[in-house]
């Protein structure tokens, strides 16, 4: 999931007697399926915790370009270079039109940069791990957009209309950076040699467990999703999510002869599922906290991003209120 | 709301801007009308930052037109639309309610009169 850990600001659902008449008529219209517009009322904890939740899967999208954009220069075709820089700008595109839902709730998309370069915001834990090698661009797609279209599929329901709306777009595409990916790892599993199928295999070792830790920590340590769920702005535990894609994932690793690393991975014919082992929660919370392999990489090459390019957007508003002066003067 | 004003210190300061500079005013908001194909409406997709209508228009172009999803695209600063509010939704709307003669349904014509 590309939001994880998104605080509501409580600790359990409030409850009917707890919420005053006007949370009560709010809660009413989402029980109905009624969607929120931005300018009807709504809790402040709901607006906060939407504004959380989709500032952090914005910001997700938009980290997410960078451990891509690092092979765009070494992808080994031109298709495959002009294939990576569609997909990279289409995860542009999904945080623009995040950031735009998010500043339908009264945040401003500076203040939502700031979080993010200053570390107050997070972003997906998963891009935090370093690409070494073509294989993890492949594995990426496969995966780590596999996941996220686990997850956002739903979320094309959310309460929130705005929101809801912007997932829509996003799931259209989506599915385009899933196949890109696995077709990628078909070239080096089905047609590779044994060193592009062996750097596959690699890829999928170090890639699986992060991946299995986007849809966040396990139900029984997920304090906030009861309340999001009651909100609808979360429409599946994150087990229920980890499991389905578990379940879609291993037939697609044994399509490619490639073997999961996980020795507890079985088939559970009664549950008409894979049983699975526990991802390692100490590394998922460290990479949280900031201490993952690129954490720091990613929040340098952000805020150089941002700072380089102020001359640029500066220059256009010089550029357009001049124009506009010009305009004024000769009418 | 947001301004498009630049702030006018770090204007005529004429330096690099820093970290320690004030803050210059963001890109002016704008919503974005396509049109999907000829013959129907343009209809609102999003909204984007952009420093005036011509960059708007481009933006526009890069990030709600990617796939062919449109042949035409309007751009309206955020600031210069008038909306209902939520409020004068019962005011607004409710008297239409009462109105079901509006509706060709309301009328019962026999069948013997043929297409109506």
């Amino acid at each position: 999931m590309y939001a994880q850990m998104v605080k509501t600001g409580a600790s359990g659902v409030k409850s009917i007697d707890e919420m005053d008449e006007q949370e009560r008529a709010f809660q009413a219209r989402i029980d109905a399926g009624e969607k929120i517009e931005p300018k009807d009322w709504m809790p402040e904890a709901y607006r906060k915790t939407l504004i959380r939740q989709i500032s952090q899967h914005a910001h997700s999208e938009i980290v997410g370009q960078l451990p891509e954009g690092n092979w765009i220069t070494r992808a080994p075709t031109l298709e495959r270079k002009s294939i990576l820089l569609a997909k990279v700008q289409d995860e542009a595109g999904h945080g623009l039109y995040l950031y735009c839902a998010a500043e339908t709730l009264g945040i401003s998309r500076d203040e939502m940069y700031e979080q993010l370069h200053s570390g107050k915001a997070k972003y997906s834990s998963i891009f935090n791990y370093p690409t070494l090698t073509w294989a993890d661009i492949g594995t990426i797609g496969w995966l780590v957009d596999g996941a996220a279209i686990m997850n956002q599929v739903p979320l094309q329901r959310c309460s929130y209309g705005p929101y809801a709306r912007a997932m829509v777009r996003i799931c259209k595409e989506e599915s385009f950076h899933q196949r890109q990916g696995y077709a990628a790892l078909m070239k080096l599993c089905l047609e590779g040699t044994e060193a592009q199928k062996a750097m596959a295999q690699d890829a999928l070792n170090r890639w699986w467990w992060p991946s299995l830790m986007m849809f966040g920590p396990s139900d029984k340590d997920s304090v906030h999703s009861a309340q999001s769920m009651a909100w609808k702005i979360k429409q599946n535990t994150n087990d229920e999510l980890r499991q389905k894609f578990v379940d879609q994932t291993v037939p697609q690793a044994q399509y490619l002869g490639l073997s999961v690393p996980d020795p507890d991975l079985s088939w559970n014919e009664e549950k008409g599922g894979y049983d699975f082992g526990e991802p390692d929660w100490n590394e998922f919370f460290e990479v949280i906290k900031g201490n993952g392999p690129c954490n720091r990489e990613r929040l340098e090459a952000r805020r150089r991003a941002f700072d380089d390019g102020a001359w640029f957007r500066e220059g256009l508003l010089a550029h357009a209120d001049k124009e506009r002066a010009a305009r004024m003067a000769a009418e | 709301m947001t301004s498009n004003k630049p702030d006018t210190a770090a204007k005529d300061s004429g330096a690099a801007p820093t970290q320690s500079a004030p803050r210059r005013a963001e890109w002016p908001l704008w919503e974005v009308f396509i049109r999907g194909q000829q013959g129907l409406h343009h209809r609102h997709v999003g909204s984007l930052h952009a420093p005036d209508a011509e960059m708007a228009v481009n933006n526009a172009r890069d990030v709600y037109t990617r796939r062919n999803e449109g042949v035409s695209i309007w751009v309206v600063r955020a600031t210069d639309i008038t909306a209902s509010t939520p409020s004068a939704k019962g005011p607004l709307f409710d008297p239409a309610n009462s109105k079901v003669y509006r509706h060709p349904t309301f009328f019962d014509i026999p069948d013997d009169v043929g297409q109506m």
